[in-house]
């Protein structure tokens, strides 16, 4: 065989795997998403939105607890954690931009981005449940805003740099101080970004479990007290779909169902405005 | 008046951005503080100690830490070559056409969340390796399997984007001395983007080892170490999951932390040295 025929075999084999290999992955994250549509659809009906948790075997039973408290957590990490992300991102782009000390808060940040969620619980349950004395709504919030600030600090950092540099020059030559600058311009022109910032973090902590499995728990009944444990729709989720009963297992696929839409919905959104922004 | 406000501004935004390093260096100091019965209790021996019985009051970490160094190594070792087949597809094989949707739709696969994979793996997949394997299909494999097929999305997108960076002239130039599409991959992508593709993998590593929701469906929680794959087994996060609100006693609870310290440090370290070593130079870059 020739070097230059062997190169072309070669070549072909490589390709052929690379080929094959992206059939392969891609095929089987369809069949999840397929799974996912048969199954969440098949269950989904009226009833869950307006019927609480039950015992196995009721017919009048439903996700509403859940998805409320969901809502109530998700909520509840937004207010704490979106303030402390914006402000934080602000300060690496606008004040430390490319100075030792911001690269070196960006490289913690996206650390604790990738910290284990679970470590996370552990953290909340040792500060917040122990003191308490019980699993309570807020401690799920706090593990959540944790989780939030470095996403949003991220995204805030990356779009506000996205603002040219001549508005803020521009600005200050008529005399505004740095932080109308920030407020008025800078964080005007940067609105969508940021705002798709926020709604891509909701997403991603709308999919935790992990963190919540020892601090909000789990709530069969319906509940809006957040300093008593409150359901959410990950970890009803998981202990339903872990039980033996099918009818709780129906109600399982019906919440990853909806937390899959509103995820996949959210990102999808988010890149519309995201490319938009980027394309004026 | 004005200045006062610009002063207070400023330091606001910077306090807020030493909340992540604050929180770092709590969660690093709490942990160990709450791990400190089991500290002195067993030493440095928990880590290398198998027996985990709760009903004694003895605990040692063995068991859950290989359990994770084996099902992160099972997820990689799978995962790595097939994501970096889907990221050359992407980048140099498919079609202008394909190449958005099915770009677009890797990353999506990256947002869903694992507690999703972990389901699918419970009700679809252990069925399949337990035709297949025999055992009862909840197991390290399983587990490795799941949790590879969960990072794919993560590691493909990322190296598909370091492989994007390579400038076309590059490209072109091996391609005028007549390389094959493979020794253009090989020899001219491979290396331009080789601290991105290793960065990724590092960090899709660092997040393999504190997955919780995607194996704690099908490993099984036993502190079993085996060389059978298909038997239950468990790892940190999944100890964590199934134990942590049921801990009764202070020891129990106290080497709970302590699994959940080890777990820490080994993902910030992978996690950081990515971080520091790789992807800074990609940032860099663009």
């Amino acid at each position: 065989m020739t070097a230059k025929r062997r190169r072309v075999v070669i070549n072909y084999f490589a390709l052929s795997f690379s080929i094959g290999s992206a059939v392969l992955g891609i095929g089987f994250l369809f069949w999840i998403l397929w799974i996912l549509v048969s199954n969440g659809i098949g269950a989904l009906n009226m009833d869950i939105f307006t019927f609480d948790g039950a015992p196995p075997g009721f017919a009048e039973s439903g996700l509403r607890h859940a998805l409320v408290g969901q809502l109530i957590l998700a909520l509840g990490a937004t207010i704490f954690g979106v303030p402390v992300g914006i402000l934080a991102g602000t300060y690496l782009s606008e004040y430390g931009q490319t100075s030792k000390y911001a690269n070196f808060i960006r490289d913690i940040s996206d650390t604790m981005m990738s910290t284990p969620s679970i470590v996370i619980g552990t953290f909340v349950y040792a500060v917040v449940v122990s003191p308490m004395g019980h699993f309570s709504g807020w401690a799920g919030i706090v593990a959540l805003a944790i989780m939030m600030v470095p996403i949003v600090l991220r995204t805030t950092d990356d779009m506000l740099s996205l603002v040219p540099q001549t508005l803020r020059e521009a600005a200050a030559a008529l005399g505004a101080p740095k932080y109308k600058v920030i407020l008025q311009i800078v964080y005007r022109s940067a609105k969508v970004g940021i705002l798709t910032g926020v709604l891509l973090s909701i997403a991603r902590i709308a999919g935790e479990t992990a963190p919540l499995l020892f601090t909000s728990f789990n709530n069969n009944f319906f509940s809006t007290d957040i300093s008593e444990p409150i359901a959410s729709l990950t970890v009803t989720m998981f202990s339903y779909a872990t039980s033996p009963y099918e009818d709780w297992q129906q109600l399982g696929w019906a919440a990853a169902f909806i937390l899959t839409a509103f995820v996949l919905g959210v990102n999808v959104l988010g890149r519309l405005f995201i490319k938009t922004k980027r394309k004026r | 008046m004005k200045k006062i406000v610009d002063f207070f501004f400023e330091n606001l935004t910077k306090l807020t951005a030493l909340f992540s390093l604050i929180l770092l260096v709590a969660i690093m100091a709490v942990l160990f503080n709450e791990a400190l019965p089991a500290i002195s209790a067993f030493g440095l021996s928990f880590i290398s100690e198998d027996v985990w019985a709760p009903n004694r009051e003895v605990f040692g970490g063995f068991s859950s830490i290989v359990g994770s160094l084996l099902s992160t190594f099972i997820a990689m070792f799978l995962a790595t070559p097939i994501a970096i087949g889907i990221a050359i597809f992407l980048s140099e094989i498919a079609p202008a056409r394909v190449k958005e949707p099915i770009g677009v739709s890797v990353e999506l696969l990256a947002a869903i969340p694992s507690v999703i994979y972990g389901m699918w793996g419970l009700f679809y997949f252990a069925p399949i390796i337990r035709d297949i394997f025999g055992g009862n299909g909840i197991g390290m494999l399983t587990a490795g399997i799941v949790l590879a097929i969960m990072i794919l999305p993560f590691i493909a997108a990322v190296t598909r984007d370091a492989m994007n960076t390579t400038p076309d002239m590059l490209k072109e130039s091996a391609y005028a001395l007549g390389a094959t599409k493979w020794d253009v991959i090989k020899d001219v992508i491979i290396p331009f983007a080789k601290a991105g593709v290793i960065g990724s993998i590092i960090l899709a590593l660092g997040r393999a080892i504190g997955e919780t929701m995607a194996v704690t469906f099908v490993m099984g929680n036993v502190h079993n170490i085996s060389l059978d794959l298909t038997a239950a087994a468990t790892n940190i996060p999944t100890t964590l999951a199934n134990e942590f609100a049921e801990a009764e006693s202070g020891l129990h609870y106290a080497s709970l932390f302590y699994l959940a310290l080890i777990l820490f440090l080994m993902s910030f370290v992978t996690i950081f040295v990515s971080k520091i070593y790789f992807l800074r130079k990609v940032r860099k870059s663009k």
